[in-house]
């Protein structure tokens, strides 16, 4: 296993977020986190990064703890893509993308940095958008930005907060094959937290479902996304389709009152 | 094949454009530097006291030589010789590292407080100088007897409000909010201990004490001139180092900057301590020369960019420029009177900035 969770705890000043989660998650597989808001989605993945720290539990990568990983060894391991990523300031495409490279440099950046920068450009079909301000482009441009900017760092786990929140359905998939692509070929491992358990279900190896910061179900996506559950998760009432091998969740009404 | 020849293509133009954009970086840094030169050459040569331009060249040459030859100040003779060594010279110089200084500081406030308003001066460094100046000038109390009584004093307490603020990130997390909220509070607070101070104080006395508030480079002298220097050589190097972190922090927030190994509160505190402590110095010779800490990061930043890894030298030798040229305006523009120099930068500077902000097509910095 690449990553193995065990036992992770985390509260924001005694209110518990996270209890009791074991996970894992192999080399080239895509695991999303589902759950409605509040469920401890995001939290999840900042333990895992260590940008929280858990109050109990810990992350094994490769078997090794990563409470014993400086922040800058853990960065060379993982890139995290946060929700809503976005730039603040006036900066270049190759710019963002050249910050991917800081986990392995302290200030000059060698020209091996900039052929890395230049080959997830490539990658990510940034080309022409290089030396443009990344304000300027649209939302699906920037995530892709983003993305790239986490592949100049060269990791070996992604960890993806909501990485299609604000983008088109068209953006939505495009965003989604990239990072399914990358995980293939280099055989990384994903984390990603999901709103859209239709595209949760088509991208992913394995899902995780969340409730009040608590695993309520793992495995793939056809076990997981069954009416059942996504009633007694998100209080909605659905019907489950199979068509091509794959599953889709067409909702129907939302349950009233108090629906666990 | 022909697919991979424009693959290959596309990878030279973007190393090109991208080398291109540096480039244009190092150009800006290197005009700075030429206006530097430029206008220290002239400025040496004006002032109410005539003396012919190649004999000026001629004594600080001179002067520069003697010192370096004897390992010890050189002091002057002639009555010439005194304005240009010991009048005109450290007035230019002060006035470089100064300007070098103040921007410095004031890009790196920038970045780490994200906050485009924000100066060492929003920490509450001019209002905690301002107070150590008055009870030295008022009280005639200080830290330090003597000659550096009111300097001593400012430099003590323009530090105040940064170890309040560094106090208060030990209870609460330093995000930038908090350290800006709590420079303004300090603000308040020493305004209003001033402002009793002056309430209750001799007329001639209030007088001194305003005049000090309002920065001038009259004060120069060439000990100014030294720990200034001392500072910027100490201090800015450290600032270069951190100028990537705080790109990252400023530009892509805590948690992006933290997931690439860097720790985003620690570097806001230690970026923090040493542009106050950079600010401090230069303001307890100076006093409290608005507007360059504000107004150079900025203009360098729409010619440039926001890369402070650039950013930091552009702009502090845009800086030294900028207080330079304000300063030589200060000293001829109604010669023989000469008008304090933060004056001049404000009456320039902001006209300045506004037609620069009006001009800029993007409306994020």
């Amino acid at each position: 296993m690449k990553i193995r969770v065990i036992d992770l705890e985390f509260s924001y000043s005694s209110v518990p977020v996270l209890e009791n989660i074991c996970l894992e998650v192999g080399k080239s597989e895509i695991v999303s986190v589902l759950g409605p808001n509040g469920a401890g989605k995001s939290t999840l993945i900042k333990c895992i990064d260590r940008i929280l720290k858990p109050n109990k539990g810990t992350v094994f990568i490769d078997e090794k703890d990563l409470r014993l990983f400086s922040q800058l060894e853990i960065a060379k391991k993982i890139g995290y893509i946060p929700q809503g990523a976005k730039y603040s300031f006036s900066a270049t495409v190759f710019e963002v993308i050249l910050m991917g490279r800081k986990p392995h440099i302290t200030w000059r950046t060698s020209e091996e940095d900039i052929d890395r920068v230049v080959e997830v450009i490539k990658m990510l079909n940034l080309e022409e958008f290089s030396m443009r301000d990344v304000n300027e482009l649209s939302g699906g441009q920037q995530q892709r930005v983003f993305i790239a900017r986490a592949l100049a760092q060269e990791p070996e786990i992604l960890l993806l907060d909501e990485p299609t929140s604000n983008l088109d359905i068209k953006v939505q998939l495009e965003v989604l094959d990239i990072i399914k692509e990358v995980v293939k070929k280099r055989e990384m491992s994903a984390i990603m937290a999901m709103h859209d358990l239709n595209l949760a279900s088509r991208y992913s190896d394995k899902i995780i479902m969340m409730r009040d910061g608590k695993i309520f179900a793992v495995g793939e996506p056809s076990q997981v996304l069954t009416p059942e559950n996504i009633k007694s998760v998100y209080g909605v009432e659905v019907e489950v389709v199979k068509s091509n091998g794959s599953t889709f969740v067409l909702p129907l009404r939302p349950l009233r009152g108090n629906f666990n | 094949m022909r697919a991979g020849l424009q693959a290959n293509k596309d990878v030279e133009r973007i190393k090109r454009e991208y080398k291109k954009f540096i480039g244009r970086k190092i150009t800006f840094i290197i005009f700075s530097i030429l206006l530097i030169a430029i206008f220290a050459g002239l400025a040496a040569t004006l002032g109410s006291y005539q003396i012919h331009p190649i004999e000026v060249y001629g004594i600080v040459l001179n002067g520069f030589m003697n010192s370096i030859l004897t390992g010890f100040y050189w002091n002057p003779e002639t009555t010439k010789e005194m304005v240009v060594w010991n009048l005109r010279l450290p007035r230019i110089l002060l006035a470089v590292l100064a300007g070098m200084g103040f921007a410095i500081a004031g890009a790196m406030t920038q970045g780490i407080l994200r906050n485009p308003l924000a100066t060492p001066y929003t920490l509450g460094i001019a209002s905690g100088a301002a107070l150590g100046a008055a009870i030295a000038i008022i009280l005639t109390k200080g830290i330090i007897f003597g000659k550096y009584l009111i300097v001593g004093n400012a430099f003590v307490f323009s530090l105040i409000p940064t170890f309040v603020i560094l106090g208060l990130t030990r209870l609460k997390k330093a995000t930038p909010e908090t350290m800006v909220l709590a420079g303004i509070a300090m603000m308040y607070i020493f305004s209003a201990v001033t402002t009793v101070l002056m309430y209750f104080a001799e007329s001639d006395a209030v007088k001194a004490a305003y005049f000090w508030t309002v920065g001038d480079l009259g004060r120069a002298q060439w000990d100014a001139v030294i720990v200034a220097f001392v500072a910027l050589i100490l201090i800015s190097p450290i600032l270069m180092i951190k100028a990537w972190d705080v790109n990252i922090i400023m530009g892509a927030g805590d948690d992006t900057a933290k997931s690439l190994g860097i720790n985003p509160e620690k570097t806001r505190i230690f970026i923090m301590l040493l542009s106050c402590l950079l600010t401090a110095t230069i303001v307890s010779f100076v006093g409290t020369i608005g507007f360059i800490c504000l107004v150079a990061p900025h203009i360098t930043r729409i010619i440039i960019g926001g890369d402070n890894r650039y950013l930091v030298p552009a702009s502090g030798f845009f800086g030294g420029a900028l207080l330079l040229i304000c300063d030589t305006i200060a000293r001829t523009i109604i010669a023989p009177i000469v008008l304090p120099v933060g004056v001049v930068t404000a009456f320039l500077g902001g006209p300045m900035f506004l037609y620069i902000l009006l001009r800029k097509k993007k409306d994020y910095w």
